[in-house]
């Protein structure tokens, strides 16, 4: 046992010296966090409008004191028909709803008929798709209401994330990548790394165990991994405020399988790859694309196309990105995340095994 | 003798990295056209001086000329004048024989008409004319080595600079290479090497030993041996590198 | 078990696709004895030595190494050799008491438990022993590398081209640790490209593209070497070559530093071949009889191979 302290001494060393990583490895949570967090933000926090009246009257008036009150909506006046063109391209405004000539006489056929020609028209600076839909909903929220004048309206409530924070939804998808860079990508290349300066074929040439010279290797970016979920969960309840009502050990348990997962992976990879770049790039082109594009932490799964589907059910990020949701934001039960888990389960003792298997004791 | 005879002329360079002296105010001359060996210990400080006279690099004080050039203010044309080659180095494995001597034709500026002549020349004379569309990954290493040196001399530089460059060959390859470094120096080139053999320091016209720094003898090896009481140039090595303070 | 033979190797074959790296290559190591591999780049050193300590597998034949089969005890093998491989396989980012110790951990050993067998050596680097080994010069590396590989005393010592790339003095202190060491009882296989080392081993085999030239003590092999050499200078030492590969009586000629050399046929007179050399314009001409090293054995059977 002293032995593999020893060795677990030896790549803690390997770690700490080459401060640069270290500190990318410990920052890099909180910088994704932060910047997810509050820089970059895909919900609309502000659409700045302009209104193109034609005859004002007390209705028009009403409408557009309701844009102004709005706090999510910036009211930039009132401005001439053949102005709206300007005003687009210069970014001066992002939409300009345009009410008809005889807006009262539609206005007055929709109240009787339920039907008729559209009385307003939303022009919208379309160049960023995101804040245009964002704002188009806004909008015809806003002025559809009053439109309509009734109770009718068709109220939408946003659950769980009621300002539609995305910071809330990625979270669990920076955890999910950030596990996976640092135990799968680090530890790939720590691997390797003793494969390509020779040192390996002296650990292999002695009685050590290849099992124990994985073990010692893998424990001390588990242990950075811990460091790191410990710094993300914080920052998640403190900082961008997630209500965290799940079960924390619940979220730490599945955490922790996924954080074995990545090892197991970072194991196979340095079992193919010969050099540290090929393992880099390995770790990059074959887990950190999927995971970006295909677990569901950018794009919503139900919007793939059906091709894609399956494929991202093999990504291991997609369960695990799913579980925290459910978990941190949804406050879920255990139960409710058992697939999962289960899931996640079976893929690391799959990996584990695969891994283990090619990781001979010969360098064949 | 005339200063024109002297393909490289330094005085008191120096290099400093920091408080260590890497090379420290050696003064020597080159004659045209002959072999000239620069051999020292491992951490002499060879290569930062090899560097400075390639125009890789800038002397913290001293003065001197490689091929006419100023080593201080013109490094950019003595990189023009001269021929490079290392053991580390050489050609691009994944091209074949005749991209690489197109490449590092166009990058020392040979006319694209002169260099197929000289390329065909230079194969023909090597005896590699079939390999022209071979890659280099797929030659044997005493070949590869031969032709880096045709490479390194297809601008017909008046000096060419090889840094260790029989690394791992075979005896045999390793005296065909010798000879055509004769070959070169019979046509005028002049040959600054580098060896850690120190048997083919015999080979050289004059030899330069650099210990901690500083050149501590040069002369030709038959004076050497005569000045240490040596029957070998390894004991000669070995007699003037003992003291080294920097390689424990 | 028991046997006087520190390694035997008997028809070892290896290829890597269509590249046959090793050949039938057969060789024993005896007990306490320095055995030199003596090749190029490309002669197979390194692949037998990785077969040899239960890196890779062998193909065909077969192999003991301190009286174990290298494929059924290839554990029992890995904690009796010492195995300094090509590079010298350290850790930069350590210092030089920092690898030690973790060699010696990885052994199951302690640094003071054989501190005597590798103390000759480690004493002249324990003074910077808190110096990281990426900082060290080559000969230090070097002398660490070999302590490190010593330090789980093993009875039977791998040395893949430990003096590669590092300067003669270093080289030559080397091979003086070398010596130390084998008497203490330890069998070392060694592998150089550099042919002047053979005269520092017991017993040298000469090697080239997977197969072996010939096999024996370097002294015996230069007292075999069939044939009269001469070394010989003149003025123009490159016109001197050409002309001198015109001439009948000489069987080959090459370049060998200050003298060439050259390898006479039967009848050959070198007071003649002076009278021509001086006809054809030569100045200054030397000629002399001269003891071949191990490089013209060397040249010599490889060309009677290539013919």
């Amino acid at each position: 046992m002293t032995g593999f302290l020893k060795f677990v001494k030896k790549e803690t060393l390997h770690i700490v010296r080459d401060s640069r990583t270290m500190l990318i490895a410990l920052l890099m949570p909180v910088v994704q966090i932060l910047l997810f967090g509050f820089a970059i933000s895909t919900e609309v926090n502000n659409v700045n409008v302009a209104v193109v009246v034609p005859k004002w009257d007390e209705q028009i008036r009403q409408s557009v004191n309701k844009l102004s009150a709005n706090p999510y909506i910036t009211y930039k006046g009132d401005i001439n028909e053949r102005e709206i063109d300007q005003y687009l391209r210069s970014g001066k405004v992002d939409a300009i709803v345009v009410f008809a000539h005889d807006f009262d006489r539609l206005m007055a056929q929709w109240k009787q008929h339920g039907h008729g020609k559209a009385a307003m028209q939303l022009v919208m600076d379309a160049s960023n798709t995101n804040t245009a839909q964002a704002g188009a909903g806004y909008l015809n929220n806003i002025l559809a209401g009053e439109l309509m004048q009734s109770n009718a309206l068709v109220e939408t409530h946003m659950l769980f994330n009621p300002q539609m924070k995305s910071a809330f939804n990625f979270v669990p998808g920076i955890m999910g990548m950030i596990f996976i860079l640092i135990c799968a990508m680090l530890t790939s290349v720590a691997i390797v790394r003793e494969k390509e300066t020779g040192t390996m074929d002296v650990l292999l040439v002695s009685p050590v165990r290849p099992l124990t010279i994985i073990l010692a290797k893998m424990t001390p970016y588990f242990i950075l991994s811990c460091i790191n979920l410990t710094t993300i969960l914080l920052l998640a309840r403190f900082v961008l405020g997630i209500p965290m009502t799940g079960n924390l050990g619940s979220i730490i348990i599945v955490s922790i399988v996924y954080l074995m997962l990545s090892l197991a992976l970072g194991l196979l990879i340095s079992t193919i790859a010969k050099q540290q770049i090929v393992a880099l790039l390995i770790s990059a082109a074959v887990m950190l694309m999927p995971i970006v594009m295909l677990s569901g932490m950018m794009f919503p799964i139900e919007n793939m196309p059906a091709v894609l589907k399956p494929v991202s059910a093999i990504v291991p990020a997609r369960w695990y990105i799913d579980a925290m949701r459910r978990l941190m934001i949804q406050g879920a039960s255990f139960s409710l995340i058992l697939k999962d888990f289960i899931i996640l389960v079976v893929m690391t003792i799959a990996l584990l095994a695969i891994a283990l298997k090619n990781f001979n004791d010969k360098l064949e | 003798m005339s200063s024109t005879d002297y393909i490289i002329q330094v005085k008191d360079l120096t290099k400093q990295f920091g408080a260590f002296t890497a090379v420290d105010h050696i003064t020597f001359e080159v004659h045209r056209g002959e072999i000239f060996g620069f051999l020292g210990a491992n951490g002499a400080g060879k290569t930062t001086a090899m560097r400075m006279l390639c125009g890789l690099s800038y002397p913290t004080s001293g003065s001197g000329t490689v091929a006419g050039f100023d080593v201080v203010k013109q490094g950019e044309k003595i990189k023009r004048h001269i021929g490079y080659m290392s053991q580390r180095f050489s050609l691009y494995d994944d091209l074949t024989v005749m991209e690489n001597m197109e490449l590092f034709g166009g990058i020392y500026g040979v006319k694209s008409r002169d260099l197929k002549d000289r390329a065909t020349a230079l194969l023909q004379k090597l005896d590699f004319s079939e390999e022209r569309d071979t890659l280099v990954s797929a030659l044997p290493l005493g070949w590869k080595q031969k032709l880096a040196f045709a490479v390194a001399t297809l601008h017909r530089p008046e000096i060419v600079f090889l840094d260790e460059p029989t690394g791992g060959v075979d005896p045999i390859t390793r005296r065909q290479f010798w000879e055509m470094i004769y070959q070169a120096a019979n046509e005028g080139t002049t040959i600054f090497v580098t060896t850690h053999y120190m048997d083919e320091a015999e080979y050289c016209n004059r030899i330069s030993m650099m210990v901690d720094g500083k050149i501590k003898a040069l002369d030709t090896p038959a004076q050497l041996k005569k000045t240490f009481n040596a029957t070998s140039m390894d004991e000669v090595f070995r007699i003037l590198a003992r003291d080294a303070k920097r390689n424990t | 078990m028991a046997s006087n033979k520190a390694i035997e190797v008997k028809g070892i074959s290896k290829s890597y696709g269509a590249v046959k790296a090793l050949d039938h290559v057969s060789l024993e190591v005896r007990q306490g004895e320095i055995f030199g591999l003596i090749g190029p780049d490309g002669a197979g050193k390194t692949t037998l030595f990785k077969i040899l300590v239960t890196l890779l597998n062998a193909d065909e034949g077969s192999a003991l190494v301190d009286g174990l089969d290298i494929v059924k005890d290839y554990r029992a093998i890995r904690s009796r050799v010492g195995y300094m491989p090509g590079k010298f396989s350290l850790y930069p980012d350590l210092t030089i008491e920092e690898n030690m110790e973790f060699f010696a951990t990885l052994f199951g050993v302690t640094v003071e438990q054989n501190y005597d067998l590798v103390a000759p050596i480690y004493k002249q680097i324990e003074p910077f022993k808190k110096r990281r080994a990426g900082r060290l010069s080559g000969g230090m590396k070097q002398k660490l590398a070999l302590s490190c590989a010593l330090i789980h005393k093993p009875s039977v010592l791998f040395l893949d081209e430990p003096t590669t790339g590092v300067d003669a003095v270093s080289r030559s202190e080397f091979w003086d640790m070398l010596h130390n060491l084998r008497e203490q009882g330890l069998s070392i296989l060694v592998s150089t490209p550099y042919m002047d080392e053979a005269s520092r081993c017991d017993r040298i085999a000469l090697c080239n593209t997977g197969h072996i030239l010939d096999i024996d003590s370097p002294q015996h092999m230069v007292e075999k070497f069939d044939g009269n050499l001469y070394g010989i200078k003149a003025h123009d030492m490159y016109a001197l070559l050409k002309d001198l590969r015109n001439s009948p009586e000489i069987a080959n000629c090459y370049t060998a530093g200050e003298y060439h050399h050259l390898l006479a046929k039967q009848g050959f007179d070198p007071d003649k071949l002076r009278q021509n050399l001086l006809a054809q314009g030569h100045a200054q001409v030397e000629i002399k009889t001269i003891t071949p090293d191990i490089e013209d054995v060397f040249i010599k059977l490889l060309s009677n191979e290539q013919h």
